[in-house]
């Protein structure tokens, strides 16, 4: 059906959060239809809707589109969020790829022990800080621009903000030493649908919590003991 | 400076194999150069030029690049192997996601321990076989083309062709079943471009070996 943009997911950040954020910063309106038990995803599965097994799953002009990558470079490109030539586009999946490798080691957080969540909370912090944002802040200090790619609001931009935004929420003072990310974050989330994104009432998912874990493991059957990597 | 794009990465497959079978395949020549030790992974951090401090790094077009997902959608745009549109781009970049979770279990798979390697080629088979080689299947069987995207070939043929061979390595007769699969398997193997890679002293790697393994935890130890 045109138009119809939906997003079938569990009720929480996951994998999706990432669209979620890219769609609302697009100003993109869309629905969701959330996992809640193992019946739905399997008719999911029998109707043949997930190529390979897996959600995230988006519908959107006429694709079962799944990936998370796919989807978010579709998405970037149908919005003109991906940068005005093939060099731009290079720029933003470098730090797309590095915003990605960070926002992955807290994916997994929920699913850890107790024990593992302190030490993952630092691995996060370390990582932010000795390896991520250093490199963003050069980017940003090095051209001057407000946005991270061609003096252009990017996906990379988007990115970044949910990234930070995300490693805040371990260790609220994390911005302290990096002034370009802290200039960087009050820039972006002024932006208008960010801004509103970023208020109460949108569709942006909370801190995931034990009802969230219980949820994917159960729709998933995924039992098994999760390690930090 | 030659021209040509030269790859910084270990003497082994890695996450740099798909990047030499893409440029291969687009038919683009291309240097290398082989990380051995600590100091000459310490100097490029040193250097600058690894924005993560990680490897792949791949120096193109006056672009230090990293990322191998960047640098692949990269050779892919401009080597015209991405596609006619938006919509052609998706069915590849889905495609390519699919197998390259396949390939992780691959890479990761001599780095696991002894006692974990006959449950972990389990699961490889059993990924194989059950989710992703019935979606290539049915794909080519759907079509009946002889490339994956928009009857042109694209980086999703050159990643499969790539996976398939990697997983015959470790499970010879995987395609059994899959015909389609055996097929286009020939068809790809026949295309000059991967014909010539495909043969001896082409930039090829082979598969990891304890050496390989070695020098990995030498020079990234944490």
């Amino acid at each position: 059906m045109a138009g119809k943009l939906k997003l079938y997911y569990f009720d929480g950040r996951g994998k999706m959060e990432s669209i979620r954020w890219l769609l609302a910063a697009a100003g993109v309106e869309f629905e969701e239809e959330f996992l809640e038990t193992r019946e739905q995803y399997e008719k999911l599965l029998q109707d043949g809707s997930l190529l390979f097994q897996q959600v995230p799953m988006v519908e959107i002009d006429g694709m079962k589109m799944v990936q998370t990558r796919a989807i978010l470079s579709y998405i970037a490109a149908k919005y003109n969020l991906y940068g005005k030539d093939l060099k731009e586009r290079a720029l933003i999946d470098m730090y797309v790829g590095g915003t990605d490798d960070l926002m992955g080691f807290i994916l997994m957080f929920p699913f850890l022990s107790a024990e593992d969540k302190e030490k993952q909370r630092a691995v996060i912090v370390q990582k932010a800080t000795s390896r991520y944002f250093p490199a963003y802040e050069k980017v940003l200090k090095d051209h001057g621009q407000d946005f991270l790619v061609g003096n252009n609001f990017s996906w990379a931009d988007v990115h970044l903000l949910e990234a930070i935004l995300m490693v805040e929420e371990k260790k609220s003072d994390v911005l302290s030493g990096f002034p370009q990310l802290q200039a960087f974050k009050a820039r972006i989330s002024s932006i208008p649908t960010i801004k509103k994104f970023l208020e109460p009432g949108s569709q942006r998912k909370p801190v995931p919590d034990d009802k969230y874990v219980e949820t994917v493991r159960r729709v998933l059957c995924m039992y098994y003991d999760i390690k930090a990597n | 400076m030659s021209g040509k794009p030269r790859l910084t990465y270990c003497n082994g497959r890695g996450r740099m194999e798909p990047v030499r079978w893409l440029l291969a395949a687009a038919g683009v020549e291309f240097e290398e150069i082989f990380l051995e030790t600590r100091e000459q992974y310490e100097k490029l951090i040193k250097d600058g030029v690894l924005m993560f401090q990680q490897v792949p790094l791949v120096e193109i077009d006056g672009m230090k690049m990293v990322q191998t997902r960047a640098i692949l959608s990269y050779i892919a745009g401009k080597y015209n192997l991405y596609g006619k549109d938006l919509k052609e781009r998706a069915l590849i970049d889905m495609y390519v996601e699919g197998i390259t979770d396949l390939m992780q279990m691959i890479l990761l798979f001599p780095f696991s321990p002894p006692e974990a390697k006959e449950k972990n080629l389990d699961s490889i088979k059993e990924r194989a076989t059950n989710r992703y080689f019935p979606v290539f299947e049915k794909v080519l069987k759907q079509h009946g083309q002889d490339f994956l995207v928009g009857n042109k070939f694209s980086w999703a043929d050159v990643q499969l062709i790539e996976a398939i061979l990697a997983v015959e390595e470790k499970i010879p007769a995987v395609l059994s079943g899959f015909p389609q699969l055996q097929a286009f398997k020939i068809r790809m193997s026949n295309m000059p471009t991967i014909k010539k890679f495909l043969q001896p002293g082409s930039p090829r790697k082979p598969p990891p070996d304890e050496r390989y393994i070695e020098t990995v935890l030498k020079i990234f130890k944490k």
